[in-house]
């Protein structure tokens, strides 16, 4: 798998200039009751063939949403894309007619939901279903349309697949039916499948073997992935790139490498030390990231994680930071094995301050110490709990 | 949770080609839904075969006092009425009427309440907010209030009875068939066919449509039961065939319930029997189907 992986870091080099899928500036709301959501504000990123990045990002910070954008499927009326390009293979995607964008899904991008309980349907059998998706876009007969369906479950070390297909989704597991489900999205050998939250409906044991799973199919097949998950954990061993979200934005950026060595977001810091490592032989204490994220409706005019950011100076209450590269001047590339480490903070942690999880005493302001002194307070509460 | 089933799974061989031989399977080791389905067939043959089953004439009486509400003897298995009619007859031909009224009004009321509720849920927004506040209107009204008042309008009979009793069954079908195709718009499998590029009609019609049927068979089903009830209760209020000789079991309650303390209780007893058990194979068959319909329930 390494000798595979290393194939495919060189294979980078040659594809640098070409991008799968460029998105731009995309901006996403939605009609509420209490006004507009902004759940994607501004979001702009590059994916390269064969390439496999990881969204990261809590609850609400718009990474389900921006992939729904992308393949035109955000939930009506209430959504509206209300600007921006997403460019797939030269054509935007936000201009193409419903018919041509119907075409499009499941064929070239495909999607892998959350749930695999509830996103197969319960009336029809697996065969079914995993034929449609061959038939909805190949004018291919019957059987042998059948006879793929079997391949694929066969790809997705389904045992028994001739068996299999014919039983209905309630009589798989869910990590079966989850298998099911990227057999579906492979059907077509599609560029690029979106893999949302793919293993958070799923115990952990079976977590480790769909993303492997995943892993295998996508190299198989050369198809571009972009993970969508909460959890950090998921994405350090199956991605070459990070991009992390807050607040319908993309706050920093970097190869998957340099993310988990060289934090420089407040807020990527704050993931990292809210997950366990195992690399680390003293007992570190988990830090929990104190407060909510921002009511969408009403956006503050500043950086956007301010007030819960302990690194937080006036400037940020004031002026939303754009994302740049970390070393100023360097030269920009946005995909591959090279990415440049971007950030959007215009006051990002240093490595000491990354690896303590709190700014450095001499560079706490008036304004983070507020939230400085929240975090600690919820550190030593924890410590309380603990002793 | 799931995981840990997966061993015995792996050993029961999966059969099943369509979800109604599926449906049908899971229906057949129902024991009280099979009773159910004995019931309704009694009913039914009985209902079909009067003519040639029942034994005397259901309106042929006898002038002579002697034979009236006798008891239940070989001759008369289930005695005789006011006028000297077999009770056993006029049952066998009362289930006609029932059966009659039962499938006018359930079919009626079917096939509107369904092309109601598809539009109301399909096309939604205004359209479904105003059709939805009309049928709220038709629920507001009690039942039987509602369909004494049409039966008054049109007069009274078997059709018309049907007639009203369908008008009350349609904003009860639309409301189910809209609702469950507007959860199954918002589900998961349906935006899943969405991404996988399938289109508009065929989502409606392999995805949505089986799904939201279901409720809507089951609905029916205990449908019919309730048209039965309400058949026999306008039959009692006197709003059936109004030729008396005319078989209905309502109507032969209406008949004897004056001579209940003279001895004359089984002539009250028997279509009231008769009514319960063609009510109760209904309400089993379709508790049965709600079972079967739902590949989740496993038994």
């Amino acid at each position: 798998m390494t000798s595979h992986l290393a194939a495919r870091a060189a294979g980078w080099w040659h594809e640098e200039d070409e991008t799968l899928l460029s998105v731009r500036e995309l901006k996403v709301e939605f009609s509420s009751s209490s006004g507009r959501v902004h759940a994607v504000n501004g979001v702009s990123f590059d994916l390269a063939p064969h390439e496999t990045i990881g969204i990261v990002g809590e609850s609400g910070c718009g990474k389900s949403v921006t992939s729904l954008a992308i393949l035109g499927l955000l939930p009506k009326p209430a959504g509206h894309v209300m600007g921006g390009s997403v460019l797939f293979e030269g054509s935007d995607l936000l201009e193409l007619k419903p018919e041509e964008l119907r075409e499009l899904r499941g064929s070239r991008i495909s999607m892998i939901f959350q749930d695999p309980m509830t996103s197969l349907n319960p009336v029809l059998t697996i065969r079914e279903q995993l034929t449609e998706v061959i038939l909805a876009h190949e004018k291919v007969g019957r059987q042998a349309a059948d006879k793929r369906a079997e391949e694929l479950l066969e790809l997705v070390s389904i045992p028994n697949p001739k068996q299999r297909r014919r039983g209905y989704p309630h009589q798989l597991s869910g990590g079966m039916r989850q298998r099911v489900m990227i057999a579906m999205a492979l059907a077509l050998r599609p560029k690029l499948i979106i893999a949302d939250e793919p293993t958070t409906a799923l115990d952990v044991t079976i977590q480790a073997q769909i993303l492997e799973l995943l892993h295998r199919v996508a190299s198989e097949t050369g198809a571009a992935v972009m993970l969508i998950t909460h959890d950090l954990g998921v994405v350090a061993g199956m991605t070459q790139r990070i991009q992390v979200m807050y607040a319908g934005r993309i706050v920093e950026t970097a190869t998957t490498r340099e993310l988990f060595a060289h934090p420089r977001h407040p807020y990527t810091v704050g993931l990292l030390r809210s997950i366990p490592r195992l690399d680390e032989s003293s007992g570190r204490e988990l830090i929990p990231i104190d407060g909510l994220p921002p009511d969408l409706t009403r956006l503050p005019s500043g950086c956007p994680f301010a007030p819960r950011c302990a690194w937080a100076i006036d400037r940020c209450l004031e002026e939303d930071p754009a994302l740049v590269p970390v070393t100023p001047g360097t030269r920009l590339q946005t995909t591959g094995a090279e990415a440049t480490h971007r950030v959007a903070c215009w006051n990002p942690a240093t490595d000491e301050e990354a690896h303590a999880g709190m700014p450095a005493s001499g560079r706490i302001s008036a304004v983070s110490a507020q939230a400085a002194a929240r975090a600690t307070a919820a550190a030593a509460a924890l410590h309380e709990a603990e002793s | 949770m799931a995981g840990i089933a997966l061993p015995q799974i792996l050993e029961e061989p999966i059969k099943g080609t369509s979800l109604w031989l599926d449906a049908a399977h899971r229906l057949r080791r129902n024991p009280a839904a099979m009773v159910g389905l004995g019931l309704i067939a009694i009913f039914v043959i009985v209902a079909i075969g009067a003519p040639l089953l029942a034994p005397y004439s259901p309106t042929k009486g006898s002038a002579l006092r002697i034979d009236h509400f006798q008891l239940p003897s070989s001759r008369h298995l289930l005695g005789t009425d006011i006028q000297g009619r077999d009770v056993l007859s006029r049952i066998m031909w009362g289930a006609r009427s029932s059966l009659w009224v039962a499938v006018l009004s359930v079919s009626v009321g079917l096939s509107l309440g369904l092309v109601y509720g598809a539009i109301s849920g399909f096309v939604g927004g205004w359209v479904d907010f105003w059709m939805m506040r009309l049928v709220d209107i038709v629920l507001s009204l009690p039942g039987l209030l509602l369909t004494i008042t049409i039966v008054l309008f049109l007069g009274p009979g078997l059709n018309t009875i049907a007639l009203a009793i369908a008008v009350e069954n349609v904003p009860i079908f639309a409301r189910i068939l809209r609702s469950s195709i507007l959860a199954l718009k918002e589900s998961d499998f349906t935006l899943a066919a969405r991404s996988i590029g399938a289109t508009g009609p065929r989502i409606l019609i392999r995805h949505i449509m089986p799904n939201a049927l279901t409720p809507v068979i089951v609905a029916s089903t205990l449908a019919l039961a309730t048209a039965i009830v309400d058949a026999a209760g306008l039959g009692f209020l006197g709003f059936g065939p109004q030729d008396p000789g005319t078989p209905e079991w309502g109507a032969m309650l209406t008949d004897t319930y004056r001579y209940l303390q003279s001895g004359a209780a089984f002539t009250a007893l028997f279509p009231g029997v008769a009514i319960v058990i063609s009510v109760l194979g209904f309400n089993l068959l379709g508790d049965g189907l709600r079972e079967a319909l739902d590949p989740r329930l496993k038994r």
